[in-house]
């Protein structure tokens, strides 16, 4: 299974990548496998606003309904508006063309909740 | 947790293991949209020894069954099958399955795996209740391992494994044969609205059995199939799954269930109950629906017409063969029989859904 170095990771499975400040989110390669065929995603829209641990969206295999966490806090710059389309994406390239959304972080230096990626696979290990 | 003879097996495939009503079971091995539609283009081969069969056997055999069962047992000829279904007194349903006729005398159900003791159990209480001495009832589900041979190209994988010729072997009709050398009972059966075969061996060559299908089926890219395509496999044909279309408190009439029910071949559990329920007017009845957006109904869902709740969901999923939502639904009747549009309920959204003709897959 793969997870990249540069990211950073969540114990809901999500992973995020924080650019200045600004945070590209989606769900893990472990999540995604765990799901099975995903086939239907539900986006907030831009703008709104989201606290870490808040649900804000929805993520769908044939067999099973999976809440997605905003892992940091912030406002929604922008949206993967391929995946609705394309939720196969989320299995076929889950840190790629399956990003789902992008946040502005309200609070840069609050990224302490999360997981480097020795820690998360640690946590994956275990799960 | 109960494993089936192939637990192993499934493990070794790599597969997705889940509690299936206490039975360690695979859920899917490659994907449940890729073992779907392998099942529709080609085969597919699924481990469904969970399920139980109990012989009925003894001179009062088929008058017992004709007393537990809404179908007419009598309308039944040697190596022939019946769907039918067993009912309480209150025309709930205590199960549905598939029986089997080997003798006027000799019967074997395949019924449900998590009701298999429930309906052992409730046969015994009948028979004691309503005096059948002359019969013999055997819970025979340890003894058998059953798999499913579904797909188009089904009888072409079995036919390199039996001599015996099943072209002559009619739709829900069965005989007894060797397959691998094993001996087998061949039913031309399934849950998956494709041809294929349910076939039953001792539970000791069920591993065999499964491996020589494989060999046999890998040039007609046969796939070991998980109960997640099961499921899907099944509602886009709108089969009925026990404990969700059908329950103790839904009678067969409201689960379009009407053609097992032969209200008019004599007395049976369940009918004093159906003939008030229908004399009244049945409240409710079971429609298939199709979203008409993007989204998946799941079971439970409520179904709304004209902003009120008028039922729910019993079975729904995203058809692999569609690429849409579909849903089996249990709705008032006055908004089943309506023109008005319904909708699904989906977390805060209301989906337009299109009442739809079953199968939803032809």
């Amino acid at each position: 299974m793969d997870f990249p170095e540069e990211l950073k990771y969540t114990e809901e499975h999500e992973w995020v990548l924080v650019e200045g400040d600004i945070a590209t989110i989606g769900i893990t390669d472990f999540a995604q496998d765990q799901l099975g065929d995903i086939v239907f995603v539900e986006l907030p829209e831009v703008g709104d606003s989201f606290e870490a641990g808040q649900t804000f969206g929805v993520v769908e295999s044939v067999k099973a309904v999976s809440d997605v966490y905003a892992p940091v806090s912030g406002e929604v710059v922008e949206i993967n508006e391929e995946l609705p389309d394309e939720p196969e994406a989320l299995n076929n390239s889950p840190y790629d063309a399956g990003w789902i959304l992008k946040i502005k972080l309200s609070d840069p230096s609050a990224l302490g909740g999360l997981m480097d990626v020795a820690t998360y696979q640690e946590f994956v290990e275990k799960d | 947790m109960k494993a089936t003879p192939l637990n192993q097996i499934h493990r070794q495939l790599g597969a997705r293991m889940v509690d299936f009503g206490g039975w360690d079971m695979p859920v899917q091995y490659s994907g449940v949209i890729a073992e779907h539609l392998a099942v529709r283009s080609a085969a597919g081969l699924f481990d469904v020894s969970h399920m139980g069969e109990i012989e009925v056997s003894g001179p009062q055999a088929l008058e017992f069954l004709q007393y537990a069962m809404t179908n007419d047992v009598s309308a039944l000829v040697d190596g022939q099958i019946q769907y039918t279904a067993m009912c309480y007194e209150t025309g709930g349903v205590v199960d549905d399955l598939t029986l089997y006729r080997f003798a006027a005398d000799h019967y074997l159900l395949c019924v449900n795996a998590s009701n298999s003791d429930k309906d052992f159990a409730w046969l015994q209480g009948l028979q004691k209740r309503a005096n059948y001495h002359d019969l013999s009832l055997i819970n025979r589900s340890d003894d058998y391992a059953q798999l499913a041979l579904q797909g188009p190209v089904a009888a072409d994988i079995l036919s390199k494994l039996t001599t015996t010729n099943l072209a002559e072997i009619k739709f829900y009709h069965f005989v007894e044969g060797e397959v691998a050398g094993i001996e087998t009972i061949i039913s031309r059966t399934g849950y998956t609205g494709e041809d294929g075969f349910e076939l039953y061996c001792p539970a000791q060559d069920g591993v065999k059995l499964w491996q020589q299908l494989m060999a046999a089926g890998q040039s007609f890219g046969l796939d070991p199939i998980g109960l997640g395509a099961r499921d899907t496999l099944r509602l886009e044909k709108g089969y009925a799954l026990y404990g969700h279309e059908i329950t103790a408190e839904i009678m067969p009439l409201e689960a379009r269930l009407a053609w097992i029910t032969k209200l008019k071949k004599g007395d049976f559990v369940g009918r004093d109950a159906m003939l008030k329920a229908k004399e009244a007017g049945l409240p409710r009845k079971q429609i298939a629906l199709a979203l008409t957006a993007s989204g998946v109904p799941r079971e439970g869902y409520p179904i709304f017409c004209d902003d009120k709740e008028v039922g729910y969901v019993t079975s729904g999923t995203m058809s692999p063969s569609l690429k849409k939502g579909i849903a089996l639904a249990l709705v008032d009747i006055a908004a089943a029989d309506s023109n008005q549009p319904l909708k699904i309920g989906i977390r805060k959204h209301q989906i337009l859904a299109e009442r739809t003709a079953l199968p939803f897959v032809k």
